[in-house]
């Protein structure tokens, strides 16, 4: 075997003592195949070894939960027999270097980390991070990405079949060298055809399925463990070409071939392909397994073996069958055209044996490969943050302008431009697709029931402060969900941080993880799963801290309860009060960022209780059938939620008159949480049901046609025609993409 | 009535047509295979919307050789009732069976969303439960949808009142505000917007199942 130089060793981003460790774990020096193979294998994005430690913490068990972090997703129990398997995931760095390839393979991972379970995919979310469309330097280069990764997000769920129901989309300066894809898949499967990735029963054969293996994507897992620098740029080859028709392909044969009964395991190829696939199949399984890269099907003549296990080739599956039964796997596969090759089988002796051209070329314990990798304690300091504690003075001189401004800035604005691209109706489920309800509502055809998705990230408070910006993030989720009337079951969480070998962003995912865990705990939505994308930083410029929450809940299937008022003469109820905001509060506001452009102090203050109690207290109203709609309160605060609501197909508003000593400006655009707006025709019942909880329930105002008017102790803050602000509302994202 | 929905390996509205069609519409529906030369004891075939082969090359270019489109050729051929959804609407245009072709929407994007449908005539066995003006709401969710052909033959279309729907508010570009057209033995229909989308009051409207009743209809009548 050939030594190899500590350049090497370093190039595969692997530390001395890793290195050490691995010839610990192989009594040996690696061969050049099996240093490639522990270098993904052990890469952050694979291995977690910066976030494990704090990953623990999270809440991971639940009345709902059938399976929890581990697997290639969470599964929930939603009734009748069936299960629900969702997970999220980011393709931040590949979305980077070629947006839509980058986009559309992140679609395509996810999808399959569903179907692998044995669950047909139902829908899809996207949370996506960009630069500002208007930056001086970068603009050009964040209308092309965002233009980009909409199209690809496009192409492979179209074209796949999953209808993209949702999702979020926010505009910062730090993420102009560094954009987020984090991509939100949920799937359905019958609770007792659940598939795991697990190698069982020596002798049997492994099967590899799917497309044929090319040079593409390789190291694309380490890749997205480091930093970017200019020379990522040319790391274009290492993105991944997605093909959804042969995905859509692989589902329908998968699903089909568990249906014979002659699958022990099965799990996709994503990140670090083969190798990922093979060691941790045996190490669930507690198995060998032994490859003959011979076997492999590969697109490219001359492939070493190293690239063979490294490639990061789309729209691939490796499975374990029973012995004697591969005929009934092939027979699938052969209808819907694809290949399926028995490349191994599954050994008793505990190691990834890998054969090419007669040799043995890489020979590894399978379980410490996958479980071993180094786990860092790594230092953490205070949080990064710059901005000032203090207010800035600030007074409004037109408060209708101010809001007009907030409905035409980017973070608020209609995502229309984006959502009609996709088709977010396929299979005939979506109840409540994008910009409908708070949440995204499916149904389930099988069981009568229905499912509500939220998504939901809020990097500007999170930057402010991690530990409550977290919290009130998945206080949000859980609160959309609660306005359509969903329970939450289950949650999946993607983190996107910066460089954990810097202790004060290594400080921001901590803390980020811990209030997430406190607020997961306290609304009873454990974590079934989910992703962390580290080193999102570019030439030295971190984002911000930027963890997205997606949650599932249950409800009962029919028509669903919308945001959008849906007569006049409806009586406008404010769950949950006014609110309380100070100067320091309002800092993270959108209005402080959009109007004034300005960040400062603390994000707003979350009473967990009172949150919980509104929640209980809005889910019972929605569910009771006395919300003709329901909305709550969050990104430019009252104000921007009554315009929103007024948005419906009939353009119906409210003249809303306010009791309040608020300042103007705090009174109609602070984001405080725990409130959500309803119309109704009985204000009696919802009071009654607000009091039940302890809840305040204000009325505030009445629906009307075509206006709306807001007023303070008879004083008129905001006056405008409906079309005029809807004008504003969707017009906005399309001419800042025109310019 | 028994319906046969047709599977491509990347038909993807299969089952929603399948589902609207015993669900909501209370009919009997089977699926045909890609490669079935026969289409068995169906009454009326449903091609549905999708990616039938990947679509990478033009929508339809490779389903048109299918086996199972020279089964549903003759089947057309002998009178017999075809629905073209959106994809197949592309593959009945690609295989001859409608004049026409559908390119890329004018405005280079794929676009899901509903749309107004004005029924231009109910001289139909796709439309004989409507009334002529009858506007339907039904979504469109397609990237290649505007409809284009030459002047003569658009002439010839509008002169044999072979045009069954137009768009309200033209979302793609279509010449003439085309959504959907009859063969000449009006016996094909081709149309971009997914009436099965539109079949159960539950998703927003419940218009498309006038064509589906319709086809009942006629096929009783027959």
């Amino acid at each position: 075997m050939t030594t190899l130089s500590p350049e090497l060793i370093a190039s595969h981003q692997l530390t001395e003592p890793e290195y050490n460790k691995i010839v610990e774990i192989l009594g040996r020096e690696p061969s050049y195949t099996e240093l490639g193979i522990f270098s993904v294998m052990w890469s952050e994005h694979c291995s977690y070894k910066s976030s494990r430690l704090h990953l623990k913490k999270l809440p991971t068990r639940g009345r709902y939960v059938v399976q929890g972090p581990g697997e290639n997703a969470g599964i929930v129990e939603i009734g009748g027999g069936y299960v629900a398997a969702f997970k999220i995931e980011s393709h931040n760095h590949p979305s980077f270097i070629e947006p839509f390839q980058g986009a559309a393979t992140g679609v395509g991972g996810i999808l399959r980390d569903i179907f692998t379970m044995g669950a047909r995919p139902i829908a899809v979310m996207d949370a996506l991070r960009f630069g500002p469309l208007d930056d001086a330097a970068n603009g050009a280069r964040n209308r092309r990405i965002l233009e980009g990764v909409v199209s690809g997000i496009a192409h492979y769920g179209n074209c796949f079949g999953v209808p993209t129901v949702g999702g979020e989309c926010v505009f910062e300066a730090c993420y102009n060298g560094n954009p987020l894809v984090n991509v939100f898949a949920l799937g359905v499967a019958k609770g007792d055809e659940i598939f795991y990735a697990k190698a069982a029963g020596v002798g049997n054969p492994v099967i590899y399925v799917g497309a044929k293996t090319g040079r593409d994507g390789i190291h694309g897992a380490s890749m997205a463990s480091a930093e970017f620098t200019e020379e990522s740029k040319q790391k274009r080859p290492n993105v991944q070409v997605g093909d959804p028709f042969l995905e859509k392909l692989l589902l329908e044969a998968c699903l089909e071939a568990m249906q014979t009964g002659a699958i022990v395991g099965i799990q996709d190829m994503g990140a670090a392909g083969l190798t990922c696939s093979t060691c941790e199949m045996g190490s669930r399984g507690g198995t060998g397994i032994e490859i003959e890269l011979d076997r492999v099907p590969q697109r490219e003549t001359g492939m070493t073996a190293y690239e063979i296990m490294l490639s990061e080739s789309q729209e691939r599956m490796l499975l374990v069958a029973e012995k004697g039964r591969e005929e009934e796997v092939f027979r699938v596969f052969r209808k819907w055209g694809l290949d399926a090759v028995t490349v191994g089988q599954v050994t008793g002796d505990g190691l990834l044996r890998v054969r090419h051209h007669g040799e043995i070329v890489a020979e590894i314990p399978n379980q410490p490969l996958a479980d071993s990798a180094p786990l860092y304690d790594r230092p953490h300091t205070q949080p990064l943050r710059s901005a000032p504690m203090r207010a800035p003075a600030f007074s409004s001189r037109d408060l209708t302008r101010d809001l007009e401004r907030l409905l035409g800035s980017s973070d608020i604005c209609s995502k229309r431009w984006i959502w009609q691209q996709y088709d977010y109706q396929v299979r005939t489920n979506t109840l409540a697709g994008p910009a409908a309800a708070d949440a995204a509502i499916l149904r389930v055809k099988e069981t009568g029931a229905a499912l509500a998705m939220a998504l939901d990230g809020n990097a500007r408070y999170c930057y402010l402060e991690p530990r409550e910006g977290t919290k009130l993030l998945v206080a949000e989720c859980c609160r959309n969900l609660a306005v359509v009337g969903a329970d939450p079951v289950g949650a999946t969480n993607n983190l996107n941080f910066g460089n954990p070998e810097r202790p004060e962003i290594m400080a921001q995912l901590v803390e980020s993880i811990e209030g997430m865990a406190d607020a997961c705990r306290f609304f009873e939505v454990p974590i079934t799963g989910g992703n962390v994308s580290l080193y999102n930083e570019t030439l030295g410029e971190g984002i911000w801290p930027t963890p997205v929450v997606g949650v599932v809940g249950l409800l009962k299937g029919g028509p669903p309860v919308g945001m959008h008022f849906p007569r006049a003469g409806l009586a406008v109820m404010l769950i949950g009060g006014l609110g309380k905001c100070d100067a320091v509060h309002f800092g993270g506001t959108q209005y402080a960022k959009a109007v004034l452009g300005e960040l400062w102090g603390l994000p707003p203050e979350l009473d967990l209780d009172h949150e919980k109690r509104v929640q209980t207290c809005v889910r019972e109203i929605t569910q009771t059938g006395v919300a003709e709609s329901a909305h709550d309160i969050s990104d430019g605060g009252l104000a921007v939620a009554l315009a929103e609501c007024s948005f419906g197909a009939p353009g119906i508003g409210a003249v809303i008159d306010f009791d309040s000593g608020m300042p103007p400006e705090l009174l109609l655009f602070h984001e405080g949480p725990s409130r959500v707006l309803v119309a109704t025709a009985e204000p009696e019942k919802v009071q009654e049901i607000a009091a039940g909880h302890g809840v305040e329930a204000l009325r505030i105002g009445t629906t009307a046609e075509g206006q709306l008017t807001i007023r303070n102790r008879g004083t008129a803050l905001i006056r405008a025609e409906v079309e005029a602000l809807r004008k504003i509302f969707e017009g906005a994202l399309e001419n800042k993409l025109r310019d | 009535m028994k319906f046969g929905v047709v599977v491509f390996p990347g038909s993807n509205c299969d089952h929603d047509a399948w589902y609207a069609i015993r669900e909501n519409l209370g009919e009997q529906a089977e699926f045909i295979w890609h490669d079935s030369t026969r289409l068995g004891d169906v009454d009326a075939v449903v091609l549905p919307g999708g990616f039938s082969y990947g679509d990478y090359l033009r929508c339809g270019a490779i389903a048109k050789f299918s086996p199972v489109m020279q089964a549903v050729k003759r089947f057309a051929a002998d009178g017999g009732l075809v629905l073209g959804i959106c994809n197949g609407f592309q593959i009945l245009v690609e295989a001859g069976l409608l004049p026409g072709a559908l390119v890329r929407n004018a405005a280079l994007q794929f676009v899901c969303r509903e749309v107004r449908l004005r029924t231009e005539t109910t001289n139909t066995p796709f439309t004989a439960a409507a009334s002529v003006g009858q506007v339907l709401r039904v979504p469109i969710a397609h990237g290649e949808g505007c409809y284009v052909a030459d002047a003569r033959t658009l002439d010839e279309l509008e002169g044999e009142d072979r045009v069954v729907f137009r768009y309200v508010d033209n979302p793609n570009g279509s010449a003439r505000d085309i959504a959907g057209v009859l063969n000449p033995a009006r016996n094909v229909m081709g149309m971009m917007p997914h009436p099965e989308r539109a079949s159960d009051p539950l998703m927003g409207s419940s218009d498309g199942l006038l064509i589906f009743r319709s086809m009942v209809s006629a096929f009783a009548h027959a």
